[in-house]
């Protein structure tokens, strides 16, 4: 669920088809997204889940988004 | 009783920086700039501080209109840099042009400037005993800002532009407002930061950076969030559609921040008018010169009834719209 829901944004944000976001897609290396890409999807991604991202270090992959999401609506 | 704007005016240094040319002096390049920001060129003053970048603003819409400097009921300047504490930089420019002894002072809301100088003269010209009022918004950027740091030194030019008010009784410019102040985040964006220092102070040989500083992915997420939400509230408390509003003149800062917001809201980069490429971001001066621009270009009329809507925001953190009628 918060995969799709993620996958949405990054495919709304940087003008993608679904199936070039999965887990392992990198922002940089397979998006060629920049780090303003990155600020406006975690922009979304915050107010899409009512969560606080204070840092985008660490955040890489899809995957590390989702994971870190997840582990914020945990604390929930 | 209401205003209208009667006339608008610009000026620019001569002086033009390209994205080629700083990459002689910081490690940049021309594709990073135009990538990250959609500037290509600034003007950087030589010789000319605000309040004369202010005062050749002013002298152009003084000229456009045919009114007498002496006319004038008072005069505004938006500025964070301003030539001096004091005198303001109204003061000086009520010199240059050659206006009466009229009420003269500058504002300071950073890059939000003149929409809340904008704000202030509907309401003195409204109420008060003038017929004319004089507002600016005027930067000399350049010299506040850090040249050796590459992530803040690209983005600013200088520059002044110029609105001119005359009370009316038939014509209502300012229809909505929305103008803001968060001083929890006055971190965010900073410059000029002025140490105390007297004999009893034990600051006084500390040294305290005066240049520019912003939290990039702050001021970001502050536009995002904060001036959409300005933006749509503006058209939502005067019931209309933003398919009534001609065109958003918006605090030129970023582009990639102006395809965030009409992103956020919705609609069409076209809505936005947008000069950056040419200037960078003038700060106050931003938005004078981009209304100036785009008259000049027939892209706007002065009293067609046309609604736009001027959003500013920066350091304070200070954020406004205004849906006005031209």
């Amino acid at each position: 669920m918060t995969f799709e829901k993620i996958q949405e944004i990054i495919v709304d944000q940087l003008d993608k088809e679904e199936e070039e976001v999965q887990l392992s897609t990198n922002f940089r290396e397979d998006l060629d997204a920049d780090s303003l890409d990155l600020f406006q999807i975690i922009n979304d991604i915050e107010d899409e889940f009512d969560i606080k991202i204070e840092s985008e270090e660490g955040l890489n992959t899809v995957e590390d988004i989702v994971k870190f999401v997840d582990a914020e609506l945990a604390k929930k | 009783m209401g205003t209208k704007i009667i006339g608008t005016g610009s000026y620019v240094p001569k002086k033009v920086v390209s994205n080629t040319q700083l990459e002689s002096i910081m490690d940049t390049s021309d594709e990073w700039i135009k990538t990250r920001t959609g500037i290509t060129q600034r003007y950087i003053s030589e010789e000319e501080d605000t309040s004369v970048l202010c005062g050749k603003a002013a002298m152009n819409a003084l000229e456009k209109t045919g009114i007498d400097p002496k006319e004038l009921g008072f005069i505004i300047v938006a500025t964070m840099t301003p030539d001096y504490s004091s005198p303001s930089t109204a003061c000086l420019v009520q010199e240059y042009i050659g206006a009466g002894s009229v009420m003269a002072f500058d504002i300071n809301a950073a890059c939000s400037g003149f929409v809340y100088a904008l704000s202030v003269a509907d309401k003195l010209l409204a109420t008060g005993d003038f017929r004319y009022g004089l507002v600016l918004g005027g930067e000399t950027m350049s010299k506040i800002i850090d040249w050796s740091d590459r992530s803040t030194a690209v983005l600013f030019g200088d520059g002044a532009g110029s609105i001119l008010l005359e009370k009316s009784s038939d014509h209502a410019m300012l229809l909505q407002e929305d103008i803001h102040a968060d001083g929890s985040r006055n971190k965010a964006l900073t410059a000029s930061k002025q140490t105390l220092k007297n004999p009893f102070s034990s600051n006084a040989k500390k040294v305290c950076t005066t240049d520019l500083q912003m939290e990039g992915r702050a001021i970001f997420d502050f536009a995002l969030r904060n001036v959409s939400h300005s933006i749509k509230k503006v058209t939502e408390m005067a019931s209309i559609d933003f398919s009534e509003v001609t065109t958003i003149i918006c605090h030129q800062a970023n582009v990639r921040i102006l395809q965030g917001i009409a992103k956020k809201l919705k609609l069409p980069i076209e809505q936005f008018a947008t000069n950056i490429s040419q200037y960078g971001n003038t700060s106050a001066a931003s938005i004078p010169i981009l209304l100036n621009e785009w008259i000049e270009k027939e892209q706007l009329t002065l009293g067609s009834g046309e609604r736009i809507i001027l959003t500013g925001f920066g350091g304070g953190l200070t954020w406004g719209s205004l849906l006005i009628e031209l």
